[in-house]
Order: C-alpha cells, then structure tokens, then sequence
C-alpha cells in the first residue's frame, strides 16, 4: 500500500529542508491529576484504544500509562503474522474484522503500516492435521473468509523451494491457504496510532509505571505511578504479559500463564519466499520481509517466565526444522534473536471487557498471536468505554466465561500458528 | 537457565525436566464447590513475578514430580525439594 498524499508531501519537504528536525509523532506532558480515562500498557492494544475513544466517540481526556517506551512490550517484538483463518465462528467473525480494519489502516491513521496481504499457509503433515485443516476451511468460508485445503502441486507453484516431496520425516501432505493473511510493518502499527491518538489530544506517558490502583467500595478512583498519582474512573489493563501483575493490585486472579516466546532473523536474500509458511507440527514458521530476511518463529518455551533472555535451545531448535522444510538454507546465517512474553489462557482466546470491579476493563489474553487483535480489540473497548455495554463481537471473549463453562477452544488454529 | 537440580540426581540440564506450572491447593471435597470456586481451581493464576513455588517432572531421569522455588523475572533458581518436604 503506497503513503497516502500527505506524509509523501511532507517526507519531501523535508527532504529539501535539512536544518530542522522532523517534527515528534507523539509530545511529551506533564501527568494531569486527573483523566477520563487510563489506559495501563503502551503496545498497539492500548494506544489503538486510545485512538479509538478519540476518534469514534469523542473521548480525548485520556491517559497511556507505559513503564518502559511505548512498543516496548510484545507489539515490538512479534513476527507481525496478521490473518483470520481461525478455528471457531467466534474468533474468525472477530479477526476477520481486525483484518478489514488492517487493510484500511494506513489510509485512516496516515502513515504506512505496509500490510502486505502475500497469502498465508498452514501445512499439515498427519491425517489428523489434514481433518483439523479441512474444518478450519469449512468455518472460515462460512463466515465469509478466504480459506481452503489445497495439495502439495498447489503448494509447490506457491512456494517452489518448500520441499513437498515423500522424504522428509513428516511429509506435506496438505495445506491451508488463506490468500489475505500476510505480514505488516509492527512499528508502524504502534507509531501510527500513537501519533493520531496524540493528535486527537490524548498524552502519552513513557516511563510512567503503575505501581498501584485504588478502588473504593468496589469502584476504581485512580492509580499510583512512580510519577504521582491520577484520578480516574475508568482504568483499562492492556498490558499482555504483564497483565497479571496489574490485577493482583486490585486482587483479581486471572486464567493466564506469562511464558516467553522467541524468535529470529536471517541475513536478506533475494526474495524467495511469497507466502507466509507455518507448520503447526514442526513448531515453525517462516516469512520473508521486504528487506529479504527471513523471519522465523516457534512455539512458546518450556517453562513460564517474565525474562526475555533468548536461548540456544531455542536457536538449535528452529534451525533444524526450518532446514525440514527449506533444505535450501542451510547456509544462511541468524542475524538476531529475541523473545517477548506472553500470557497464555486456556483456551487460547483472548479475555476482554468488565471485571468484578467497577471502571475496571481487562483487554488481555493475547498470548502468541494478539498483535493481529490491535485494531478490533481498541475498538471494541473504546464502544465498551464510552457506551458501558459489551459489543457482541467480543462478548465470548468475556471473564465470566471461566466459571460459565464456556470456554472458545482456538488451540487448533493459534498455537504456533499466532 | 540451564541447569536444575532434581532431589534425587542432583544438577541435570535443565532439557531433562518437564514444567508442571505453578503449585496451588486442591480442593478438599470437589462436590462442593460452586462453579466459580471450581474454575478458580481449574483456571486462575497467580502468575507472580517474583519468586514462584512450582511443580518439575525429571521425566527424562528419575522420573520425580518435585517442587522448586524460582524467580520468574530472572529465573534464578532459589531451591529445589521433594514434595513432601514443603513444610520443612
Ligand atoms: C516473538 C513473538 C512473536 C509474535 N508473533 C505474533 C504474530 O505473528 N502475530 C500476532 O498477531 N501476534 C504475535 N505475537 C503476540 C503479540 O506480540 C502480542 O499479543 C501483542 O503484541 C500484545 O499487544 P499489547 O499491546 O496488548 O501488549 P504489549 O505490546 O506487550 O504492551 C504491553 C505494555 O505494557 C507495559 N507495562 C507492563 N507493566 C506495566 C506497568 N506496571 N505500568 C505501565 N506499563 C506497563 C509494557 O512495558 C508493554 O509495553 C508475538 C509475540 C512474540 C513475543
Ligand atoms: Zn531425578
């Protein structure tokens, strides 16, 4: 997608205009005593609802409390893996329409987000894997979503250098395809947003940790950060693998597990690699960015923790089974590796909306595959504040659904897969 | 984190072990329980960042289910006992 008209009007002004600056996407202020709303957590979730309760609703006192800088967490660290081929009607009806806010993004938030929209592949290489393909296939195009099995002469004319042959130990034996899925540039995501929530009059604190929320007779009215206190009546907790520390500070037990996830960057190439490539069974995936590297991921690591410390086991790993599905590279050097953390409920769907507590909203559960979520997710939540009512879209998703029994199994579809 | 320390064989690669998640109590009479305590015991953690008690499995050793105290931020393990000495 090309910059729309007036970002190419200024990058050339500035092109001729070397002595100043380029000008801040997103100002610095003062902590207010008071703000409508507090949004905990500066990744894509938070900001996009602050620029949603701006731009939809007309809610602009609102305040983006981030410890660290803002894209510190899991939206500056994800493989930017964005599709809607989901397992459950549920989840499909709520990243279809994340995706369809994606493909509008850089002409609503005037700043390329290069969503790439290359296609996406699952590939199954058991009978078990093919059936779990097959009924992903069938919900998806009943809720409208580009989805379907094809086999490996299809795979191979759309990624010639996969080996489909019977050698490997767990041949391709089919694959999902999901023209719309792709890639999208993660920064941009959190700057664009940021600069049009600040625009709209939004502040956005860095360095600005909350330590404590108070809550009075079962009502929220404001939180400590190491730069003062805020009033406020309506406290969001968009802070993915953190989230629980939030919530013990207010006593609510949430169903997640914060474990990291890792993953890596190859040398560029020249470009090779179309789609994006996961194998749910080989615990990888794979994409090309623009700039020719090859960007590889894996499932989450053995054990739950808050560090992000990358490991060689992971490296070992990865290498191996990439090597399972592209013979080809096996010469290609790792430029880089990191991990981000994330926190994994049950079912593998994300908990938003009410609490117990009065003013106090939850937009977490992203585990490995909540960047996607951005834009739907601050979306709804913006609706949810600003009309106190729960959209339909995201009524699954709720807290209660625990002690319901009424779970959204997504394991299939977003393991591995994010 | 490379290396843990199962009771019985002493220091092992940490690759050895399974992780059995984070200890919590099981309810004395399950019967009981209305649905909210039930899925507080099936589903909600404590999830600290701090120093954690949590299950180990040596499945590629001895095979003992034992328990560790680890700091989640830094994954310093603190120590590591049988089950039965919790108290000690
Ligand atoms: C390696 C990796 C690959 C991934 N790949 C994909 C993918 O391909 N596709 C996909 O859809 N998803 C993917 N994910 C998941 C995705 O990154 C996350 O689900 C998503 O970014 C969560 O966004 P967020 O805005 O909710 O949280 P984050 O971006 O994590 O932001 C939370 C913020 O809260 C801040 N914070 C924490 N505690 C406090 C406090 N006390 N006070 C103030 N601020 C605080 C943190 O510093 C952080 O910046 C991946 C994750 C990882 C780690
Ligand atoms: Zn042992």
């Amino acid at each position: 997608m090309l910059p729309t008209k007036q970002m190419s009007v200024q990058l050339l002004r500035q092109a001729f205009n070397s002595s100043q600056p380029p000008p801040r996407m997103w100002r610095s202020h003062e902590l207010k005593e008071r703000y409508d709303v507090v949004i905990i957590g500066g990744g894509a979730h938070g900001l996009a609802c602050a620029y949603y309760l701006a731009k939809e609703h007309g809610i602009t006192d609102v305040a983006v409390l981030e410890k660290s800088y803002i894209g510190a967490g899991g939206s500056g660290r994800n493989t930017a893996i964005v599709r809607s081929n989901y397992l459950t009607p549920e989840g499909v009806r709520f990243y279809n329409e994340s995706v369809k806010l994606y493909e509008q993004l850089s002409d609503d938030l005037n700043f390329n987000v290069m969503f790439s929209q290359r296609g996406h592949l699952t590939l199954a290489h058991t009978d078990g894997g093919v059936n779990t393909m097959r009924r992903r296939a069938e919900v998806n195009q009943i809720e409208g979503v580009d989805s379907r099995l094809i086999w490996p002469d299809e795979i191979k004319r759309l990624c010639p250098y996969l080996d489909v042959s019977d050698h490997p130990r767990y041949p391709i034996l089919a694959a999902l395809y999901h023209p719309p899925g792709g890639i999208i540039r993660h920064d941009a995501v959190v700057w664009g947003y940021a600069h049009q929530a600040d625009v709209r009059g939004a502040h956005i604190h860095q360095n600005t940790e909350v330590t404590g929320i108070k809550v009075k007779k079962g009502k929220v009215t404001g939180v400590e950060t190491t730069r003062g206190r805020i009033k406020t009546g309506t406290v969001l907790n968009a802070t993915a693998g953190w989230a629980s520390t939030i919530t013990t500070m207010v006593d609510i037990k949430l169903p997640l597990t914060t474990i990291p996830l890792q993953a890596c960057v190859t040398e560029p190439l020249k470009p090779f690699l179309d789609v994006v490539v996961v194998s749910g069974s080989l615990h990888v995936y794979i994409s090309q960015t623009d700039r020719g590297e090859l960007v590889m991921g894996a499932s989450v690591d053995p054990f739950s923790s808050y560090s992000m410390a990358g490991s060689l086991t992971f490296l070992e790993g990865i290498a191996g089974h990439v090597l399972e599905l592209f013979p080809a590279l096996s010469n290609v050097r790792i430029l880089r590796q990191w991990a981000g953390i994330c926190e994994m409920p049950p079912d593998y769907s994300p908990i938003m909306g009410f609490t117990p507590i009065n003013g106090f909203l939850i937009d977490v559960g992203w585990g490995t595959y909540g960047f996607k979520a951005s834009p739907i997710a601050g979306k709804t939540l913006a609706e949810l504040i600003a009309t106190d009512k729960t959209p339909d879209l995201i009524a699954p998703f709720r807290l209660s659904r625990f002690e319901e029994n009424d779970l959204v199994g997504e394991k299939g579809a977003a393991s591995v897969g994010h | 984190m490379l290396l843990l320390t199962c009771p019985n064989c002493g220091d092992r690669n940490v690759s050895e072990f399974r992780f059995g998640g984070e200890l919590s109590s099981r309810p004395k009479d399950p019967s009981a329980l209305s649905s909210a305590e039930w899925a507080n015991y099936l589903y909600m953690r404590n999830n600290v960042m701090d120093a954690q008690t949590e299950w180990w499995h040596h499945n590629a050793g001895c095979g003992l289910w034992f328990l560790a105290e680890r700091h989640t931020r830094t994954n310093e393990v603190i120590k590591t006992y049988p089950y039965a000495k919790r108290n000690a």
